[in-house]
């Protein structure tokens, strides 16, 4: 990082009350103010708020009524939400893992140096990422239809159609490759970043050792690519948490919501404890055990990823 | 990759199979990745029936304005893109105006707590949206701002990513010395930032207008909770409550909305594509 030098501490600081130093002080504490005004309210305010909630009964009407761990209790004894809990691990886990290992696979395709047309390529993938997650989950509902093209090409293949909008593994899939197609080609880029700050004479001097391609994968790339996988596995955990629009809406058809039961996530169940059913504090104590899950999976995914690629640069990553 | 074209000769070149290989799985995925655009657009186009033709059709009709007549009668189509254009552009503006200025205090100035209150705009990018979703319902109704749309752009106005990424940019791209040459010539902090640091930061913060804009143009969750009439949905719940009506679903109808209302962010990535990934690749993890 470049030395600041605004702050000065030589300049004339022998002036009354607003010195050089101070007044460059309060200009940087300004800029950097309507953050930390606005989070204050819309950010700190309410997670503080959230957990102060989950100890009390509230309909958001009548007044508050202190309930202890009451809330904990019901949301914990609630089948409904360790069905949300388990589709959520579940979901999370078919949407991230052949995600990010597909992700690694373009970028590694796109990075070698005979790919022509690298930028069109780029462009192409990264497009599914700017469209509307409302409009990705409308068009894959008729790609998943009963008599959809998905299920036309599993019956061309000789397979069974699956129930892909009612079934138990069926609604699972579909929401995950929604989500897989949203965001492989926006992983793929960031990977293809990390891949090009990767040295190319490190390969070169590979070569002199003798290092075959699959060698090179193992031992230069996949250790030096580390941070970038262990940034967009911790960025693909923590967005599979928060699933919520795709099974809502996909779900969402009949025009009855989108508590059904095989699609159902945390943050479903939360918006419908709170906004459907008007249990602010169940849905805070949700909101506070999503919350929890998340800080769990993080350290998770940090201490897995410490550990593997370790000093000899080695090992699978 | 210079490496590889160098040494072609080399024995683990994939040989002519190899590279027709390679080429198909990037097509392959390609054709994935465009393939619901053309689809979304093909049902569009058909009538109402076109979904369940078997084998499915893949032909591109003419009833894509019967089609968006019906969806113009069931909602005011346009009258929700206005809006969430309105909403998108103001919190669009305001993220731009206020990370660029974050980002460059923390970039460029040396202040008490200075890493602190950076690492904690940091750790506040792992926060779940969620967990603060119930009280700041609360704030919003006790400032009747439910149903208006000061609830969606307000507390949208500066975001952690955006400061994060300005500070990125900004430390690389804006030498010290230009900042001490406007000192010197006696120019206040703000007209510094204003006519030295903006003119060599524009790519960046085009970068980041363009990502926010996206960003908002497609939220769900937030509008969907304080918004409650019609004349103030937004694109996005608009195109849902096409989907979520009881009397049989019109795909034609929906997928002609769908299609209108991604055509506009489709032809703004186009154009500014190169900017958005050359500008994602180069600032996404630099610390």
């Amino acid at each position: 990082m470049a030395q600041p030098v605004i702050s000065s501490p030589h300049a004339e600081s022998k002036r009354p009350f607003l010195t050089e130093q101070r007044r460059s002080r309060i200009t940087a504490y300004t800029f950097i103010s309507p953050f930390f005004i606005l989070f204050s309210i819309f950010g700190l305010y309410p997670i503080f708020f959230t957990i102060y909630l989950s100890f009390f009964k509230w309909d958001a009407l009548n007044p508050m009524k202190f309930v202890g761990m009451k809330n904990y209790e019901l949301v914990t004894s609630d089948p409904t939400f360790w069905i949300s809990f388990s589709n959520t691990l579940i979901m999370g886990l078919l949407g991230t893992v052949p995600q990010i290992i597909l992700a690694l696979l373009i970028a590694i395709l796109l990075n070698s140096g005979m790919t022509r047309f690298k930028k069109t390529f780029r462009i192409l993938f990264f497009m599914p990422n700017i469209t509307s997650i409302v409009a990705v989950t409308l068009v894959f509902s008729t790609l998943f239809g009963n008599n959809g093209m998905i299920n036309w090409m599993l019956n061309g293949l000789g397979l069974e159609s699956v129930a892909f909008n009612s079934g138990w593994w069926g609604v699972k899939i579909a929401i995950s490759s929604m989500v897989m197609w949203r965001w492989t080609g926006y992983n793929a880029i960031i990977f293809l970043s990390g891949l090009q700050s990767i040295p190319t004479d490190l390969y070169e001097a590979a070569r002199i050792d003798g290092a075959n391609r699959r060698q090179q994968l193992t031992f230069i790339t996949l250790p030096l690519l580390k941070p970038f996988i262990v940034f967009v596995t911790l960025l693909s955990t923590i967005g599979a948490l928060q699933l919520f629009t795709e099974p809502y809406v996909f779900l969402g058809q009949s025009g009855t919501g989108s508590t059904r039961q095989e699609g159902i996530t945390m943050v479903t169940y939360l918006y419908s404890e709170a906004f459907r059913n008007g249990f602010f504090g169940t849905a805070a104590a949700t909101a506070v055990l999503l919350f929890v899950v998340t800080i769990i999976f993080s350290v998770l995914n940090m201490l897995v990823s410490s550990r593997m690629g370790g000093d000899t640069g080695g090992g699978k990553a | 990759m210079s490496t590889l074209r160098l040494l072609k000769k080399d024995p683990d070149d994939l040989g002519i199979f190899g590279k027709i290989g390679f080429y198909l799985i990037l097509i392959l995925g390609a054709l994935v990745s465009i393939f619901p655009f053309y689809w979304m657009f093909v049902v569009g186009t058909n009538d109402r029936g076109a979904v369940f033709h078997v084998p499915p059709l893949l032909t591109v009709g003419n009833q894509f304005f019967e089609n968006f007549q019906r969806v113009l009668d069931k909602t005011d189509f346009f009258q929700a893109l206005g809006n969430s254009l309105f909403v998108s552009s103001m919190v669009t503006i305001s993220v731009v105006f206020f990370c660029t200025l974050a980002g460059y205090a923390f970039a460029k100035y040396e202040f008490p707590f200075k890493n602190i209150l950076f690492y904690f705009v940091i750790a506040t990018l792992f926060v779940p949206q969620q967990l603060g979703v119930l009280p700041t319902y609360v704030i919003m109704a006790k400032l009747h701002w439910i149903d208006s749309f000061k609830a969606l752009i307000v507390p949208a106005m500066v975001n952690a990513f955006g400061i994060f990424w300005m500070r990125q940019y900004i430390s690389t791209a804006v030498h010290t010395e230009l900042i001490e040459a406007g000192r010197i010539d006696g120019g206040g902090h703000f007209r510094i930032f204003w006519n030295i640091a903006i003119p060599v930061i524009t790519p960046a913060m085009a970068t980041l207008g363009i990502l926010n804009f996206m960003t908002v143009w497609n939220d769900f969750f937030w509008p969907l909770v304080v918004l409650k009439n019609q004349e103030n949905f937004t694109i996005q719940i608009a195109l849902q409550q096409l989907f979520s009506n009881r009397d049989g679903l019109d795909y034609g109808m929906i997928m002609s909305a769908t299609f209108t209302a991604t055509l506009p962010l489709l032809i703004v990535f186009l154009l500014f594509s190169r900017w958005v990934i050359a500008g994602l690749t180069s600032g996404a993890i630099k610390s």
